[in-house]
């Protein structure tokens, strides 16, 4: 599968590519291959501060404006540990239900680049702060796991800005605490990666670890793909590609990737070790260096910090404060409420409406019509009106009110619309506004049974087919009823009076 | 003469008003300018800086300001190139930093200003601290005040000489290997290689960031306590100073051993020791004695590997530290076709042969496939010769040794020659490698040419009031440290 075709239109586009013949015998042609790919992910931790110093860790600042002489590297100058930055790192371990190591330690890794203060980089290598974890999440219906190797705190590096005739380092990056995220190689496809980066990003959010904002550049991600014939135990030559800018680019560069190297072993190539460059303009991988050119970062024990050895309150202090976690959030909404996923999703993914829903829906016994309103009505109104679930006026009570006068019979659904109007524009409790208004359904048998014979006298035509056989026709009368008693008479009455009253 | 003094004979005469700041500063700026010339100590000094400072001074002192408020109040101090002082140049004794001028203070520096000192002057070093005699500075050679055709010692040398010559009361220097001590011990003065973790290592430019201490010079022990006791103490900036409170050394100066023991070495009866130094420091064990002190033997058994440990582990530290020296900041740069071409010949252009030597070997020893068998091994050897100390301490309350195997010895005679160089360290590496403290006192000369000798006093972890009492109990039993150079 996935040979090339370099005839027709295709081969003027390649007029000067030629391949030559395989030297290996080529597989079979129905061999089936299999990707395999494990993600490393970057995510700058929402702290005030950077990683080593006091300076603002804030995007968007005039170039080297949040900088000072311990994140400028200068000579002399000493790190301390940003607190903040190490809780969060413990958080994001228990969030992704990691080991949390009683030792760890920081390394130094050493590379020269133009935008690294001290052309090294201090990061977690050999002892990191969290290991062997896991992320779940929903794939094709599926539940997903996908074990994490360690998720290590880090520093951010600066980033240069190129120029017509030069260029320059803005050091603002520099030193921002940075969380890398090593996934073990679990993922099989451009989609499955896509979901489990959506699924991270999700955790990560919910627990206040980040802003998760790629856009500005909060979340980097390098991929790890390899292929192999499908039910294969070895792994493919390692291929790294770098230059993803969103996740979309993650699942692009993918689905560029994955064929381009099953083509190639397809061809009885031999893939090699390397790093290629994602280009998204031109949808293509290309290389970058090769395993011969790695780097060897010559990591070694970072002398200027002590090692990181956790007490036990400290750990017990953040373990209590681990949030829910989206999908068990989906899932207890589903076991505890009887939701059906779409209500249990919509209720998770928007957290605030979600609130909104438990606090209503608290020990009732119809928690479903109470997802409707808040799913349908609630927040139908609420984007409206431009406005976020804190603004609503009405307690989450109200509505459980409003359920009850309806599912009580005391008023219509149609009605119950009307009431919720109003709720939501003044705030007044669902009972007091029926009260008010007199929008109490009519349940009294004679007013509904004067109301049939007005109807039946007014209608002589329907009244006729009905009794000809029509049944459709009371459906017409009934109608007729409700829009006389101004939509209160209660319908279900209304309708076993009206048929009474024909067949008599 | 006022330049002459200690830095307690001077502090007395400035509380009692007899003399100034400004004209302490004076008579160090003074003969400065008659002398440095010949011993080439510093590499500049803002005069005019020195002087708004000494006249604060001389209004705190007007005010009433005690020693007891600021203990080094109006006293002139000048830094090894090393220590970053704000609006001062920073050059490490290399060309690599150009015109590169502190945008802070280092913590000790901070204090030495909190304290009432005078903080002046740039003090001559081996480049980045590497090396034993100046020699290795990008500008010059440091020469000897005692004989101005040998080397001062190093890589304080600077320091060292600044002092003996009288062109300041004191100096502040860093040892990493006995950068502090031998240099003291060649110049014939005091000087202090406090615990790891005692002083704050925040901006002190780091050579091997694990070793690295800063200490005093002075002309006598007490002198040493008054400046340790300002600069010690647990700084939030440096996450290896120690949170522990800083003891009163003035106090443990008793002048008394009795009670003590004091450890020689077993293992340090090596060839290369000159007959003049060991006879020099076997008479001032004895001198111990009688004021005391028992004296025992002690073995350090791992001590053959200190050099050996000691030239992996701070040139691996090194080789990161220096990194950043890249061309793209700092002002020294040799452009290149690339980012890549344009570091490694601003590097090539920009260090000296001795830098480049420990780079090399500092990068060579941490690559992949070699850090197992070369660095790691060090530190497990490292751990060990710790742990002699660690055992040591158990018998003895000190130990004693030559601080250098040899007296000054002449410009360029060991130059050609590293690892001859190298062994001037031998007995002052393993205090670094074991994070102990160490202190080098005059205990003698030799004969001719008349050349100071250290006698070398190492102490427990944070046991500066021991080590501090043995040195002063000695000093003060004797009249080497009130011998002042020819050029002084």
């Amino acid at each position: 599968m996935c040979k090339a075709d370099f005839r027709g239109s295709d081969r003027r586009l390649h007029k000067f590519v030629w391949l030559p013949p395989p030297t290996v015998a080529e597989p079979p042609p129905d061999m089936e291959y299999e990707a395999v790919i494990g993600l490393e992910t970057h995510v700058q931790l929402k702290t005030k501060s950077k990683m080593w110093c006091g300076c603002a860790n804030a995007f968007g600042s005039e170039p080297n404006t949040n900088v000072c002489p311990v994140c400028l590297g200068m000579p002399g100058v000493l790190p301390v540990a940003n607190a903040e930055a190490m809780r969060l790192t413990v958080l994001t371990g228990y969030l992704l239900n990691c080991e949390i190591p009683r030792f760890a330690k920081f390394d130094r890794k050493n590379y020269f680049y133009p935008d690294s203060a001290k052309n090294y980089q201090v990061t977690q290598y050999d002892r990191p702060s969290t290991a062997n974890g896991s992320v779940e999440f929903e794939f094709e219906g599926q539940l997903a796991r996908v074990r994490i190797t360690r998720a290590h705190l880090e520093e951010d590096v600066g980033k240069n800005n190129h120029f017509d005739r030069h260029s320059g380092v803005d050091f603002n990056r520099a030193g921002v605490p940075l969380l890398e995220i090593v996934s073990e190689p679990d993922l099989r496809g451009p989609e499955h990666a896509y979901t489990y980066l959506k699924a991270l990003t999700d955790i990560l959010v919910r627990g206040g670890i980040s802003d998760c904002d790629m856009e500005k550049g909060m979340v980097r991600c390098d991929v790890n793909v390899s292929v192999r014939p499908k039910g294969s135990d070895t792994l493919g030559a390692k291929i790294e590609i770098k230059n993803m800018n969103s996740f979309s680019g993650v699942r692009r560069a993918l689905e560029y990737e994955i064929p381009r190297q099953i083509e190639a072993v397809a061809r009885g190539e031999k893939l090699r070790q390397e790093t290629r460059r994602w280009d998204d303009v031109a949808g293509i991988t290309e290389p970058m260096r090769s395993k011969e050119d790695a780097h060897d970062y010559r990591y070694f024990p970072e002398p200027d910090l002590m090692p990181f050895c956790p007490t036990d309150d400290w750990l017990a202090d953040i373990r209590a404060a681990v949030p829910e976690l989206p999908l068990q959030r989906k899932q207890r909404l589903m076991t505890a409420f009887g939701l059906p996923a779409g209500d249990a999703q919509v209720l998770t993914d928007n957290l605030p409406l979600g609130h909104f829903f438990e606090q209503a829906a608290a020990g009732f016994k119809n928690p479903k019509a109470i997802a409707n309103w808040v799913i349908n009505n609630l927040a139908a109104k609420l984007s409206e009106a431009f406005a976020e679930v804190g603004d609503v006026k009405f307690a989450p009570e109200s509505l459980r009110e409003l359920v009850e006068l309806v599912d009580g019979g005391k008023i219509s659904s149609k009605i119950a619309q009307e009431v919720f109007a109003e709720m939501f524009e003044s705030g007044a409790k669902p009972g007091e506004i029926v009260e008010k208004r007199g929008l109490a359904q009519v349940s009294d048998t004679g007013a509904i049974e004067k109301l049939a014979d007005d109807v039946i006298a007014a209608n002589p035509g329907p009244a006729a087919d009905f009794r000809a056989g029509k049944v459709a026709a009371l459906n017409f009368l009934k109608g007729q009823l409700m829009k006389l008693s101004k939509g209160k008479a209660n319908p279900a009455l209304a309708g076993e009076i009206l048929e009474k009253k024909l067949k008599a | 003469m006022l330049r002459q003094l200690t830095i307690s004979e001077l502090t007395g005469r400035l509380a009692r008003r007899e003399c100034s700041a400004r004209d302490a500063l004076r008579s160090c700026l003074d003969h400065l300018a008659q002398v440095d010339g010949q011993v080439k100590a510093f590499l500049s000094h803002d005069a005019a800086d020195a002087l708004a400072q000494a006249e604060a001074a001389d209004r705190d002192l007007a005010a009433g300001v005690t020693p007891a408020e600021k203990p080094l109040l109006g006293v002139p101090i000048a830094l090894k190139d090393v220590l970053c002082h704000r609006g001062q140049p920073l050059n490490c004794s290399s060309k690599i930093l150009g015109q590169f001028v502190s945008p802070y203070d280092a913590t000790v520096v901070e204090r030495l200003k909190a304290a009432g000192a005078v903080v002046f002057g740039r003090l001559n070093m081996d480049e980045f601290a590497m090396g034993s005699s100046t020699e290795n500075s990008a500008f010059w050679t440091t020469l000897n005040p005692w004989d101005t055709s040998r080397i001062p010692g190093g890589s304080s040398g600077g320091c060292a000489a600044s002092v003996a010559a009288s062109e300041c009361f004191a100096s502040i220097g860093s040892d990493t290997g006995g950068s502090i001590r031998q240099p003291a011990s060649l110049c014939g003065i005091v000087g202090v290689k406090p615990t790891y973790g005692l002083v704050s290592r925040y901006g002190l430019v780091a050579f091997a960031s694990s070793l690295d201490q800063i200490g005093p010079f002075t002309k006598d022990v007490r002198d040493s306590a008054t400046i340790l006791q300002a600069i010690a103490g647990h700084d939030r900036r440096d996450s290896t100073s120690v949170p522990q409170p800083v003891p009163d050394y003035a106090k443990a100066l008793t002048g008394d051993l009795r009670g003590l023991r004091i450890g020689i070495v077993k293992e340090f009866n090596i060839g290369g020791l000159d007959p003049e130094v060991d006879a020099a420091v076997k008479l001032a064990v004895k001198q111990l004695e009688t004021l005391g002190a028992e004296i025992v033997e002690v073995s350090l058994p791992h001590s053959d590997y200190a050099a050996a440990t000691y030239y992996i582990i701070a040139p691996a530290e090194a080789s990161a530290n220096l990194a950043r020296f890249d061309g793209i900041r700092y002002c020294a740069r040799v452009d290149g076709r690339d980012p890549a071409e344009l570091n490694s010949r601003t590097r090539g252009a920009g260090f000296g042969a001795e830098v480049k030597r420990r780079v090399i070997l500092g990068t060579y020893v941490l690559s992949s496939g070699y850090y197992d068998a070369f660095y790691l091994r060090a530190q497990k050897v490292r751990t060990l010769i710790r742990n002699d100390f660690l055992k040591a301490f158990e018998q003895v309350d000190a130990i004693v040794s030559p601080t250098a195997p040899t007296a000054a010895f002449k410009v360029g005679e060991k130059s050609g020659d590293p690892l001859q160089m190298y062994l001037s360290d031998i007995f002052t590496i393993s205090c670094n490698l074991a994070g102990i403290c160490g202190i080098s006192v005059p205990c003698g000369f030799t004969k001719s040419p008349k050349l100071p000798i250290g006698l070398q006093v190492l102490g427990k972890p944070f046991g500066e009031e021991t080590m501090f009492r043995v040195a002063h109990a000695y000093e003060q039993s004797t009249d080497w440290h009130r011998e002042r150079s020819p050029l002084a």
